[in-house]
């Protein structure tokens, strides 16, 4: 075992710091640890010039390869890189759907001429995408979907009717990729295609939703005949799931060590408050605090885990299925533990009419973390279906 | 980073889990579990001379393997998997580690190598105390014409009763916390010596209690050179931190355990028609084990590593009691609430006797409390993050 990273890998990253700390300055200093998870209806525009800025220095697409525009970096240098933006306070990425999920779909799933219409304006923080999976009936259930994509005889075009929701950013975005039927009479995960949809077209309305936050993040998309060439069909009519799930593999976690960045400037605010108020003196308090930073520093060793042993196929270990379940219950402790660590001043608001302080956003928002991209439940049902091996649930 | 296993590393895991799954079937461990004495001694000395176990992460110049740390938790950790009863624990990690931590050249060249051979010892250092630091120390030391004279009482000592060499930590007079720390090399044929068989409730770790009254020990006793006499306090937080980081290991193992078996009897366990692994509520029970199992060996290789590192000399060694407070206390928990789950997993028969879940119960217990409980460790972290303590040596 080998715990540091090579001396080639630490001069990159003194690069990146280096970038950052040089660039993240005058109109873009305000944005510093905004725009995350919880807070991505802030500062949206400025965000998108940061992309930009970003594509300026070189650092968007990283992990792309260089054919492609991007640096062909290491699994590592991906690690380090989103680890140092985060410890600098880079704003939460608008171009990250473009980048992780979007990018390496085309480039592995997607043809040429699909790959040189894309993948530029990801590269240069011009185009931004948003996910189209998750509809009213398919939730957990994703291959329950219903959008309908039907060919057009005449014009050689599909038509996309249906709902998606829950669809982050879709409002900021340009593009979307949808999971839709190709086969109206298919059921589950046969008969669906990936399409490239542009947003702005008639057949597209989109709807933000207001979290109990106040804010909105994600919306409602509703398609009626929303009209996408045959040549933004990725992969056959019916490869659709295969797709879907191949880009759900692509992310290799190699941001969860600046995720884990954001947690811990989150986790020294709470610390910072309970010297001051007190409530570091509280034993109860004093356990919990101590058990999230005993908690945040596992979530670290669990990544190098996760990071060290990943397969050539992308296919995730063992120990990799438990990561989100991990993170999504350790950050809805920490955001209970924020408001107790508050105490009464938990219950005020920074100002009316419901403007919340970032660790009272934190403590809402958490309870939407261990539901997004696969409910605790589900992720306990993967780790005991192909982790132990139990028997799968019976489907209806 | 290759946060994971070297080839050679998986092997010396590989050939443990096979050797154990040997020599410490639970029928083996029910035969020596219930004696005072605790484990087969001539299995101890195949320990010794075939497998080299408590050579392992000895350097090679005291005759050792020259390994680290992480080769000697992959061990321990089948050791807890297989409930093995063993004085290795006691005779390794407390015993050679304080040898290495404290002694002179001259006192590691000529202990280590017996303790290779298959000399066991242990480590006393707590009274009847609830604390698991310095301040528990309560015996006394004082300086004699021509050496040491020791007195007091000690309790809670891993194979106590039966180690041949003890390790005793005692105090000057009125000292406090780390200060007036002194280790001696106490053996047992040692007159005023008296030491008796504590019996536990976990049958596969043995307790001991030791009274000194007025023993008079030679200038060679003191680990360490005499004009260092009572300043062995830091060496003392980093046998427990050391220590604490090989329990972790074998809660590792007993995490681990609770749920494969756990698992296993859901396979062929049937109700309603179906195998119970197949009901959902207990997946999600047992799919939490594994977190935490999984969760708890990330927080133990890690602190392997940084074990490796105070050992050796080198700069992660500063987190030596931080990393060893993080894996006890998550591994304890971790251990106790999957052995807990496992009986609750397997119904009725969890209860009984007859079936191991139980004695995986009980081994999580006792480990939990030994060298410091979960709360003990977070309160250590607790201090270092809210009371500006720093920490590391």
């Amino acid at each position: 075992m080998k715990l540091s990273f090579s001396a080639q890998d630490e001069t990159f990253r003194e690069e990146v710091a280096t970038w950052m700390g040089e660039n993240l300055t005058g109109e873009f200093a305000q944005m510093r640890y905004r725009g995350g998870p919880g807070d991505e209806h802030v500062f949206v525009e400025e965000r998108k010039a940061w992309e930009r800025k970003l594509h300026g220095g070189g650092w968007t697409c990283i992990g792309w390869p260089e054919a492609y525009g991007g640096r062909g970096a290491t699994i590592e240098q991906q690690v380090i890189f989103n680890e140092e933006y985060a410890r600098a306070g880079g704003p939460g990425r608008m171009g990250h759907i473009g980048e992780t999920l979007t990018g390496p779909t085309l480039i592995a799933y997607g043809t040429d001429e699909q790959r040189e219409r894309y993948l530029p304006g990801i590269l240069r923080g011009e185009d931004f995408w948003c996910q189209g999976y998750s509809e009213p009936s398919a939730g957990s259930d994703l291959a329950n979907v219903k959008t309908r994509a039907i060919k057009d005889k005449d014009s050689g075009q599909w038509k996309i009717s249906g709902q998606k929701v829950w669809t982050s950013l879709a409002h900021e975005s340009e593009y979307c990729f949808v999971i839709a039927r190709t086969d109206s009479e298919s059921v589950g995960n046969k008969g669906l295609g990936f399409f490239l949809v542009t947003l702005d077209q008639p057949g597209v309305d989109i709807r933000p939703i207001q979290q109990m936050t106040g804010t909105s993040e994600f919306n409602e998309v509703f398609f009626d005949e929303a009209v996408c060439a045959d040549s933004d069909l990725v992969g056959a009519p019916g490869d659709g799931w295969k797709v879907a799930m191949g880009l759900l593999g692509f992310e290799r976690g190699v941001s969860t060590l600046g995720q884990q960045m954001l947690f811990q400037n989150e986790l020294d605010e709470i610390v910072r408050l309970a010297k001051v108020n007190g409530a570091s003196q509280d034993p109860a308090l004093r356990q919990r605090i101590a058990d999230a930073h005993i908690g945040l520093r596992i979530m670290r060793y669990n990544s190098m885990r996760m990071l060290s042993g990943g397969g050539d196929d992308g296919s995730l270990q063992k120990e990799a299925m438990i990561y989100k379940l991990y993170w999504s219950s350790w950050h809805r402790n920490l955001g209970k533990l924020a408001m107790d660590v508050m105490g009464p001043e938990s219950e005020v608001l920074d100002a009316a009419p419901y403007e919340l302080s970032r660790l009272q956003a934190m403590y809402l928002f958490t309870r939407a973390d261990t539901i997004y991209g696969g409910t605790n439940q589900i992720q306990r049902n993967i780790i005991a279906e192909r982790a132990l091996g139990m028997p799968r649930e019976p489907r209806g | 980073m290759e946060f994971s296993f070297t080839e050679e590393q998986q092997m010396i895991r590989d050939t443990a889990r096979s050797f154990l799954a040997e020599v410490s079937s639970s029928a083996a461990v029910r035969g020596v579990m219930g004696s005072e004495l605790g484990y087969d001694p001539d299995l101890w000395q195949r320990v010794c001379k075939e497998l080299y176990w408590p050579a392992m992460h000895i350097p090679e110049a005291y005759g050792g393997l020259g390994l680290g740390y992480v080769e000697l938790v992959a061990t321990l950790e089948e050791m807890g998997k297989h409930l093995f009863c063993s004085p290795f624990f006691s005779t390794v990690c407390l015993g050679a580690n304080a040898v290495l931590l404290a002694g002179t050249e001259t006192q590691k060249q000529q202990i280590l190598p017996q303790l290779i051979d298959g000399v066991t010892a242990s480590v006393a250092y707590t009274g009847a105390s609830r604390r698991s630091d310095c301040a528990s120390v309560e015996g006394i030391w004082e300086r004699t014409a021509d050496g040491y004279r020791l007195d007091g009482y000690w309790r809670y000592i891993p194979n106590g009763h039966s180690a041949d060499v003890l390790i005793v930590a005692a105090r000057t007079p009125f000292s406090t916390g780390p200060d007036g720390i002194s280790l001696f090399v106490v053996p047992s044929d040692t007159p005023g010596l008296e030491r008796n068989y504590l019996p536990t409730m976990d049958e596969t770790r043995k307790q001991a209690e030791v009274y000194l009254r007025d023993v008079f020990l030679p200038e060679d006793a003191l680990l360490g050179e005499a004009d260092q006499a009572g300043q062995s306090g830091e060496c003392l937080e980093k046998l427990i931190a050391l220590a604490a980081i090989a329990v972790a290991a074998d809660q590792v193992g007993v995490a681990q355990e609770s749920l494969d078996s756990s698992v296993a009897y859901m396979q062929e366990r049937v109700q309603f028609g179906r195998v119970i692994a197949s009901y959902q509520a207990l997946k999600h029970k047992a799919a939490d084990m594994m977190l935490k199992a999984e969760a708890a060996r990330s927080a133990l290789y890690y602190a392997a590593c940084v074990a490796d590192e105070a050992l050796r000399g080198g700069p992660l060694g500063e987190e030596l009691l931080e990393a060893a407070s993080i894996a006890k206390a998550y591994c304890s928990d971790a251990a106790f609430f999957n052995a807990g789950c496992g009986i609750q997993l397997h119904g009725g028969v969890g209860f009984t006797e007859e079936y191991d879940i139980q004695l995986f119960f009980k081994r999580a217990k006792s480990a939990e409390t030994l060298l410091g409980n979960a709360a003990w460790h977070r309160e250590i972290i607790a201090s270092q993050l809210l009371d500006g303590e720093v920490m590391g040596l």
